[in-house]
């Protein structure tokens, strides 16, 4: 029986010419992540167990995203415990504020994760890699302390499920519509425990940064990882920036998938979850009137510059409606600057919105756009759950950028096909 | 490795999230979480809950962000285990590694309602519904996982020299 491309990466890095699901096995790393929320704790264990330096200083990265600019004295005080963590364990991407942006755009962008990789994060979106041909998968803080002390993980194998892609999505559908659609069909537990492996015909329609989106949002459905094949688009993305030696992996013909599910791309219409599972999706032509009070469009899900083109486009010569408050967040400064030399973020100012410094912090309700009681907000973040952008009473609506930013001219959830 | 207690009971689903709000999570002291544990799903939880008392949830039980303050802030409320029918994998991960006594048993969680008193023994996998006598047992941790969970956690392992 072969090997699904999950599967072989983790043999390969296990040292096993071959491994079957429900095996038990130790693999090498190739990058051990945390940020300013998971390392602290990360930290603790690690110095509690009185572990000695972390075990390659080129391969732990620690970014400093989450509560940064320090949201409050607590968040500096644990910002304060990485450095000093970073500078006695002589670790070399250690991203603080100047230089961070939010992990999962930031690692691929600096060209420290790359096709063939093994990576754990003490972050659940740490998935996000698996846009590039690697196998990423996120953990806690205990797990990722191991990691750091030994550049090894224990796993075991997972089963997969297979999505065919195929045809060619409509205008103001993207890589976030396609994400939801899939969760929306299998659940938030479907793929618990498995891979997501995307193949297809329909990946040539698919940028890198539908890729990332995609692949971010696997574990929203459970999964371990989410995966793609590689093509060109990631040989071209991977190009210049990767630092290390790409290794392409695919799938044995003769691989068994638990379940194969095709989707149809062209039949696929802009999407969105509403409160409070990412499974909880409508298509847009179902949503009704739903009176919004925020759009926050950024995340590691929807940062990308591809996603505040987008947002400008649509926005270009408009203003957002009344009442609406509108927060943009590039997710790298790489990416701001890009938006900014673009004029993207001028037309962001002139529309009415705002534009923040890259931070994970409304998706999580941690700053920097909170919601009181009541209120409801357009995202295109990850998760929706209850209390995720604040106020337990609140509400978050995932979207597209197409959505979110349509939706912030008109005050409603809308489809860019409404704006005159 | 026994413990008994009053069941808190909750549907499918619970997220991290609910369970510790990403405003705590500015702190990694164990007292702070545990006084926001369950905050956003059951705010009287932290004054409800005594040592020993047993989790019961449905499918996906902490599903949602990989935060290890989950299991921590449980754990830290005194809570002695959580049943559930199924786990979200890196909760799963975390619980064995931080120490929090995890099961899953559908029959268990079918068979028990909010205010039972349960006997959970961690080791064999048994548990005793004490309020209507009936007996269920979960499935077996593998060999490598009980071996993290005897000698205290994932580090405490690294830390006596065992092997990954």
């Amino acid at each position: 029986m072969g090997m699904t491309m999950s599967q072989k990466i983790l043999a390969a890095h296990a040292g096993l010419k071959e491994v079957k699901a429900g095996q038990l096995i130790t693999a090498d790393l190739d990058i051990v992540l945390a940020n300013d929320v998971t390392a602290p704790v990360a930290v603790k264990e690690f110095e509690k167990a009185g572990l000695s330096g972390v075990y390659d200083r080129d391969r732990v990265a620690l970014v400093m995203d989450h509560f940064t600019p320090n949201k409050d004295i607590k968040a500096a005080e644990q910002c304060k415990c990485v450095r000093a963590f970073a500078k006695k364990n002589g670790v070399k991407n250690f991203f603080d504020v100047g230089e961070m942006g939010i992990e999962h755009a930031l690692l691929p962008e600096k060209g420290l994760v790359g096709a063939g990789d093994l990576i754990i994060g003490a972050d659940s979106h740490t998935c996000t890699y698996g846009a590039l041909g690697a196998f990423a998968t996120g953990v806690g803080s205990t797990d990722m302390a191991a990691g750091m002390a030994t550049g090894k993980a224990w796993f075991k194998v997972p089963s997969a499920l297979k999505f065919e892609l195929i045809g060619k999505p409509a205008r103001y559908v993207c890589g976030k519509d396609v994400i939801l659609h899939i969760i929306g069909l299998i659940g938030v537990d479907g793929a618990l425990y498995k891979s997501m492996e995307f193949t297809g015909e329909g990946l040539q329609h698919l940028t890198i940064d539908d890729r990332f989106t995609i692949a971010n949002m696997a574990i929203e459905a459970g999964a371990k990882n989410g995966i793609f094949p590689v093509d060109h688009i990631t040989r071209a993305y991977l190009h210049g920036r990767f630092k290390r030696e790409p290794k392409e992996y695919a799938a044995d013909a003769d691989a068994e998938y638990e379940r194969s599910f095709t989707v149809n791309l062209s039949k696929l219409k802009p999407t969105v979850a509403f409160p409070h599972l990412p499974s909880n999706t409508r298509t847009i032509d179902k949503v009704g009137d739903v009176k919004i009070d925020q759009v926050v469009i950024g995340s590691c899900t929807n940062g990308h510059i591809s996603d505040l083109a987008v947002a400008a486009k649509i926005l270009k010569g408009r203003r957002v409606a009344e009442g609406v408050r509108v927060i943009f967040f590039p997710a790298t400064n790489d990416i701001y600057l890009e938006a900014m030399q673009k004029g993207y973020i001028k037309t962001f100012i002139q529309a009415g919105a705002v534009v923040s410094t890259p931070t994970c912090g409304p998706c999580l309700g941690g700053h920097m756009g909170i919601l009181a009681a009541g209120e409801r907000a357009v995202a295109t973040t990850n998760r929706n759950f209850v209390g995720r952008m604040g106020h337990p009473e609140s509400e978050v609506y995932l979207a597209s950028p197409y959505v979110a930013a349509a939706s912030a001219v008109t005050g409603r959830i809308s489809s860019p096909k409404e704006l005159k | 490795m026994k413990a008994s207690g009053t069941v808190f009971k909750y549907g499918s689903n619970v997220d991290t999230d609910v369970i510790i709000p990403a405003r705590y999570l500015n702190t990694t002291s164990e007292a702070e979480l545990a006084a926001h544990c369950m905050e956003d799903i059951d705010g009287d939880f932290v004054t409800r809950v005594r040592p020993e008392d047993i989790i019961v949830a449905e499918d996906n039980f902490g599903c949602g962000s990989s935060r290890e303050h989950a299991p921590i802030a449980i754990k830290a409320s005194g809570v002695s285990c959580v049943i559930a029918n199924t786990f979200a994998r890196i909760f799963y991960r975390n619980a064995i590694n931080i120490g929090l006594p995890i099961l899953e048993c559908p029959e268990a969680v079918k068979g028990t309602k909010a205010g039972d008193r349960l006997e959970a023994d961690f080791a064999s996998g048994t548990i005793k519904n004490l309020t209507s006598g009936k007996t269920y047992s979960a499935a077996a941790f593998p060999p490598s996982i009980q071996e993290i969970i005897a000698v205290g956690g994932l580090l405490k392992k690294i830390q006596l020299g065992g092997k990954l």
